[in-house]
């Protein structure tokens, strides 16, 4: 099994030269820490800032510079700040090339539900909504169970929606799947970790072929 | 130079009312009309609609309003970071209408541009598309949201001049350019208030025709919500 910083890692892997890439908060902010440093990526954080850098130094943090987590960043040489409906308009219009987001619940036909469980938590979408109806190639980044052990890769959500038929690709701490049509397709499985202890931690039909690997992290 | 300045935040918020609908320009405590807040919090202005990406905290941004009941209803699209608020809305004492925030964006700066609605992938096949219309283009489905109708926007600034023309700066820009001139009348508060002609106009980020009413704020706080910093080694 892996951690938190094992699926950024191996998230990491998946992002390409030239790309402009969406980080959502927790785990998927960890993905920019095991980016190559021989390829050229801008991060876009949609309150404002593509070309998002790391933490600043103590000292040096400016109110007015700050990720959509609302925490302190600095910026990269290249970097532009925008408004709200022009950050909007690079992510609707499809010229954001991979975003990374976290979730309460992912369905067998790539359903996605993350930001609210009614009558206990309502802080709202965000911009989840708008990520996830417009990308193209959505990798969500989470643990295979929840707190309470439950599944979170289910037939359909029990949660209110995010979005319909978007995620093409999962990464958790025991495996690396890809929404089929027929279900999720195991990729790749987690060091240590069987394809007999996916199978009983995935609710939703789970298809293995022989074509299985191991994460290489 | 046609001139917007007024001399005090009390002169720019002339004819704020009960029950008005307001923009609030903002991304959690960035970039958030400090001035214009406290202004609405002396006012003691009840039963508003307040439109703006968050709510503020407990003690700071639109909380100040939260805390004196002030606000009826809320159009955000995210607004954790607040107890009271969570408190006000679970007990049916707030109305909060949740909404994705690029459509956010959008309703305001459709409201700037003269349109009335417009569709959007975002939220189909969710409980925000419910009882909207929607329609498939391309073979994609859409949702149509409406343009917001707003009595006041009220938006912060860097630098702004006496004709109205504003320069915002880092991600304190988020909301507040598309909601100037998105509402009847817009008042534009900025840290650093400049004669005509001071400003390059190549570098304006709006121009002064969407701004009704512009003055030099005070005391800028500028919260900071999570102070992220690395170590130097």
């Amino acid at each position: 099994m892996i951690d938190k910083n094992g699926i950024a890692k191996r998230i990491a892997q998946e992002v390409k030269d030239g790309f402009y890439v969406n980080l959502g908060i927790g785990i998927p902010t960890l993905v920019a820490n095991f980016v190559q440093g021989d390829i050229n990526v801008e991060f876009q954080s949609e309150n404002g800032v593509l070309g998002m850098g790391p933490f600043p130094f103590e000292g040096d943090e400016d109110a007015d510079i700050i990720n959509a987590g609302k925490q302190t960043i600095t910026t990269m040489p290249g970097a532009s700040f925008f408004d709200s409906a022009l950050s909007f308009g690079m992510i609707r219009g499809q010229h954001v090339d991979l975003t990374i987001l976290g979730a309460m619940e992912v369905s067998e036909n790539g359903d996605i539900a993350n930001w609210k469980i009614p009558g206990k938590m309502v802080k709202g979408m965000g911009g989840a909504m708008d990520l996830v109806a417009s990308a193209e190639n959505i990798i969500v980044a989470m643990m295979h169970t929840n707190k309470a052990g439950k599944s979170k890769l289910l037939k359909k959500c029990s949660l209110p929606l995010t979005g319909v038929g978007c995620v093409t690709k999962i990464v958790t701490n025991l495996a690396v799947l890809e929404i089929t049509p027929k279900g999720f397709l195991l990729k790749e499985h987690a060091p240590g970790v069987s394809i007999e202890d996916i199978r009983q931690a995935t609710e939703g039909t789970l298809i293995v072929n022989d074509t299985v690997s191991e994460m290489a992290i | 130079m046609i001139r917007k300045t007024v001399d005090n935040v009390q002169e720019a918020l002339k004819g704020v009312k009960d029950s008005m609908t307001f923009m609030l320009g903002g991304f959690g405590l960035c970039g958030i009309p400090e001035n214009s807040i406290a202004e609405l919090v002396r006012l003691e202005v009840k039963n508003i609609i307040c439109i703006s990406n968050n709510a503020g905290v407990d003690d700071f941004g639109l909380g100040l309003l939260l805390q004196k009941h002030q606000i009826k209803k809320m159009i955000s699209s995210y607004v954790g970071e607040n107890e009271e608020f969570e408190r006000q809305m679970l007990n049916g004492e707030l109305d909060v209408e949740l909404t994705p925030q690029g459509t956010l964006a959008e309703k305001c700066r459709a409201a700037q541009s003269g349109f009335p609605a417009f569709y959007t992938p975002a939220g189909y096949g969710t409980e925000v598309a419910e009882g909207k219309e929607t329609r498939e283009f391309n073979g994609k489905m859409y949702v149509l949201e409406e343009a917001f109708q707003a009595d006041f926007s009220f938006v912060k600034a860097w630098k702004g001049d006496e004709a109205g023309n504003l320069i915002f700066k880092g991600t304190a820009r988020n909301f507040n350019p598309v909601m100037c001139g998105a509402a009847k009348i817009t008042v534009a508060e900025v840290e650093e208030l400049v004669p005509a002609g001071e400003l390059d106009p190549n570098e304006i980020h709006i121009p002064g025709i969407f701004i009704q009413r512009i003055f030099q704020g005070n005391h800028y706080e500028k919260r900071i919500e999570q102070r992220t910093v690395r170590t130097k080694i």
